[in-house]
């Protein structure tokens, strides 16, 4: 289990600033195809993106937001998936836990 | 502050709480300006929905690898080149 925050030098780091990260783990490389949810997830970046609902700062932001333990569990497009509904519930085109009450079973 | 090729700059040494496309390994470290690129809107407030202006100077900065990392065993002459924006650079000796 990585620390949450780790300071190389000077300064304190967040979870996505990877760069030079201490570990003897050998890098993923490993590719899959992707899923349908995972091509949906990157449609609806485009299609919120020319809809002015969302920009590639914004997607970031959002990724970068995740507690330390999600980010590390969560897939590619899961982050993307976490970050959408971060923007859209900020800009009130969700509500807050509209998304789990509609996939509760 | 705008700066030039061959000019060297250190990358400023801050914490920002909030989006920024500065990588932590840079930080504190001092490199040469290679390349202008051009200026462009700013993430850091562009992350939070604004507009992202005024559009900052973004930089083409190289750095020694063996001034990044203290047991580095490349070669002497291992470069590795990043993106940084003006206000992230401050003038070096």
């Amino acid at each position: 289990m990585q620390p949450a925050r780790v300071t190389i030098a000077p300064v304190e780091r967040a979870v996505h600033d990877r760069g030079g990260w201490p570990t003897e783990a050998p890098i993923d490389r490993s590719e899959h195809e992707l899923a349908d949810w995972e091509l949906l997830t990157d449609a609806l970046a485009g299609a919120l993106t020319r809809r002015g609902l969302l920009n590639v700062d914004q997607l970031r932001r959002g990724i970068e937001s995740m507690a330390p333990d999600e980010y590390e569990r969560a897939s590619y497009y899961e982050r993307w998936l976490f970050s959408i509904e971060t923007a859209l519930t900020e800009q009130g085109v969700l509500a807050a836990g509209e998304l789990d009450a509609r996939l509760a079973p | 502050m705008t700066y030039r090729p061959g000019q060297r700059v250190r990358v400023a040494a801050r914490a920002h709480e909030g989006h920024h496309r500065t990588p932590g390994y840079l930080k504190g470290r001092t490199g040469t300006v290679e390349r202008v690129h051009a200026a462009f809107r700013n993430p850091e407030t562009r992350a939070y929905g604004a507009e992202g202006l005024p559009e900052q100077r973004l930089y083409l900065v190289g750095f020694a690898q063996r001034d990044l990392w203290p047991d580095y065993r490349g070669h002497a002459d291992d470069r590795i080149y990043a993106d940084v924006f003006e206000h992230w650079l401050e003038e070096a000796e």
